[in-house]
């Protein structure tokens, strides 16, 4: 089984909408992980039927208990988050601000202090159109996304890929370079870089892949909307040539990215045009560059 | 006045927001113009600006000395972020896991621990007449957005007082440094754009928005392309429509060269125009 | 001369994982008592950050003279599997875990 991830290092620039349209080409033997989980779009495409969830948990919150509390106030005093305010008389942890460290639970004197794993979400294992299925994940507000909930979604897919013989997971990474981009790239056969010709893109493009080299994986890349700035593209291309990353194809610029998405559709299924041509070409030069 | 800019998801025009509404209200009047995005900062992209002054930015980690230490391993084991290793004989310490809440330096026996301040990122301020813009920026391998934001905000808090119209760009998404970049806003403009993923995100920006308590209003970027249901959403929840910025191939070329687009198309300097009387009508409220 | 793999089961036949901070096991194997054990790193997956100091730490407790894996170690870990010594061969992410030996053996395998 192969895993093949998708990655941009910036948003907005069409990772998703093409991540879903290789699922779709993919069809029955991709699976599909979407672990861009602080934007997650991509069920809106694949149309998933939620057929399993369940509750995500991932890092500490403190938890005061105000019946054993003796107000000695040692709990606030360590606390560098200021995230022990007194309300009405009562030290009361504040959720937005505790990082869930431990210190105040070990000082706590008579232990009225214990940290509760941090419910963040929901995680879900649905059918989707392509016939076959897809692993997602919905964050409550304020959660941050994380290595582990990447690295669960991640896990589940494979399983499920392993147990119906499929050949490939397909997964839309998680935005920036911190630890959940790590997560999304570890393990991966593949990675896909999509980029835009824009100074911003550029930029970022260099330092996401600044991690994917620290993996040793084999990347691709597509600069989406190559036409909006010719000396940029040509810059960017010079780039994938001294860094030795396959130049898997220029895509223009080109509304058919929006409509699909609006229609609820990959790009592949509404538009009939040199677009669909490109990306079809792009979807196979991956598989080929995989294997 | 603070107005926070934020939005769900990224690439939808927060950027271009923020520094075309700073630019242009720069013309009449004192603006700062803050990048609070501190991993991928690139409102300094667009502004042309000289460098008033250069900070590095410091937090508080722990630093082993080998002297004292009895190798005990209470340090491991009291850090919930694997931010400190024992191996063998020796301390490890990873400062880019360390959120500094000092449990592992004030609870050694033999205090081999100390605090001591490392540099996570680099704060610039740079002028151009009355615009100020301030950016933030953690080096590479940091993790750790949200205290840097916090000394962003302190500074712009000691530099400049209420006279000045306060703008952050904050990072995309909900997450932790979201909602320290935005808490202290007197007003947020969320940007969407008029397409499903662009509705879809905006729902969860603007629970946030609630949950936090915020007055706020939507921008949609990109307006024209994609289809309605953004509009009927915002009526529906009785959600203020500020502004509509068209949509245009011209303007993501001009975005791509890193140009304002309002100096350049008549139409996005009209939605300004809106959108400053809101803001000065505001700042009026807050000022008193 | 012992060699750590990182693997999802606990045998020979066992399927590598491609992982280093989140492998689910590491196998050890002693090539001069020919003995092979194993630690359950399944706990990882409980950690928000920071798995690969943490798994890097586990692994140092087995000093182990060499460590084969898949995509090869991410930046904390790689620190501190330097300050331990192992070598690192990488690529074997794809294998079971008596291929991986094999291709060790043969010297295919990509050295860090």
């Amino acid at each position: 089984m192969k895993e093949i991830v998708v990655i941009s290092g910036k948003g907005g620039t069409g990772k998703t909408s093409l991540t879903a349209s290789f699922a779709y080409l993919g069809g029955k033997d991709v699976i599909v992980a979407d672990c861009d989980v602080d934007a997650a779009d991509m069920h809106l495409l694949m149309q998933p039927d939620f057929a399993d969830e369940d509750d995500f948990y991932s890092g500490e919150l403190a938890h005061i208990n105000q019946y054993d509390c003796i107000q000695c106030g040692k709990c606030k005093e360590v606390c560098r988050f200021d995230a022990i305010p007194i309300i009405k008389g009562k030290y009361i942890v504040d959720p937005l601000s505790c990082e869930g460290c431990g210190y105040c639970a070990r000082v706590c004197p008579i232990d009225a202090i214990t940290n509760k794993d941090l419910n963040v979400g929901k995680w879900y294992i649905s059918n989707i159109k392509t016939g076959s299925m897809m692993v997602h994940a919905k964050l409550g507000i304020g959660a941050d996304n994380s290595g582990k909930l990447v690295a669960k979604v991640k896990s589940e897919a494979k399983d499920i890929a392993e147990e119906e013989r499929k050949d490939i997971a397909i997964v839309d990474g998680s935005p920036g370079v911190g630890c959940p981009v790590v997560s999304s790239l570890s393990g991966a056969s593949f990675v896909v870089l999509v980029t835009e010709p824009s100074v911003s893109g550029y930029h970022d493009l260099k330092r996401v892949y600044e991690l994917v080299k620290k993996f040793n994986i084999k990347a691709g890349c597509i600069i989406n909307k190559y036409d909006i700035n010719k000396k940029v593209t040509a810059e960017i291309v010079e780039f994938l040539k001294k860094e030795n990353i396959v130049h898997i194809a220029n895509l223009p610029y080109d509304e058919d990215f929006t409509r699909a998405m609006t229609n609820g559709q990959t790009i592949v299924e509404y538009s009939d045009n040199h677009l669909k041509d490109l990306i079809t070409d792009s979807w196979n030069k991956i598989k080929r560059s995989v294997n | 006045m603070k107005i926070a800019i934020a939005s769900g998801k990224g690439g939808t025009g927060k950027t271009t927001l923020s520094t075309n509404l700073a630019s242009f209200l720069a013309e009449e009047h004192e603006v700062v113009l803050t990048d609070l995005d501190v991993e991928e900062p690139n409102s300094g992209l667009f502004i042309e600006a000289d460098l008033v002054r250069e900070k590095d930015k410091f937090k508080m980690v722990p630093e082993w000395s080998a002297d004292e230490c009895i190798l005990c391993g209470n340090c491991q084991k009291v850090c919930n972020f694997h931010a400190v290793i024992q191996l063998g004989e020796m301390i490890m310490v990873f400062p880019e896991l360390c959120h500094g809440c000092y449990a592992c330096s004030e609870l050694c026996p033999t205090s081999s621990l100390p605090m001591i301040p490392k540099k996570m990122g680099v704060l610039k301020h740079f002028r151009n007449g009355n615009l100020n813009f301030v950016e933030s920026r953690l080096d590479i391998g940091e993790e750790q957005a949200v205290p840097l934001i916090k000394q962003t905000h302190k500074y712009i808090d000691q530099q400049f007082d209420d006279n000045f119209i306060r703008i952050f760009d904050s990072p995309p998404g909900t997450s932790c440094p979201v909602i320290e970049a935005t808490k202290d806003a007197d007003y947020i403009i969320l940007v969407t754009e008029p397409t499903p993923f662009g509705l879809h995100d905006l729902k969860l920006a603007v629970e946030t928005m609630k949950e936090l308590k915020k007055e706020f209003g939507v921008v949609i970027n990109r307006f024209g392309i994609g289809n309605d249901d953004v509009l009927a959403y915002c009526n529906e929840e009785q959600i203020k429509v500020l502004a509509k910025i068209p949509n245009s191939r011209r303007i993501a070329e001009l975005y791509s060269q890193g140009r304002l687009i309002y100096k350049e198309i008549p139409e996005v300097r009209a939605e300004l125009e809106k959108m400053k009387d809101l803001i000065m009508g505001k700042m009026k409220e807050v000022v008193k | 001369m012992k060699i750590a793999f990182t693997t999802k089961g606990t045998n020979w036949s066992s399927a590598m994982d491609p992982r280093f901070g989140r492998t689910e096991y590491f196998l050890i194997y002693d090539d001069e008592k020919d003995e092979l054990s194993h630690y359950d790193n399944r706990d990882s997956a409980n950690d928000a950050h920071g798995a690969g100091p943490k798994t890097a730490q586990k692994l140092f407790e087995f000093s182990p003279n060499i460590l084969i894996t898949g995509n090869g170690p991410g930046g904390n870990a790689a620190t501190v599997l330097e300050k331990t010594g192992v070598k690192i061969f990488i690529g074997a992410g794809e294998m079971t875990v008596k291929e991986a030996y094999e291709a060790f053996k043969g010297d295919t395998l990509k050295k860090l």
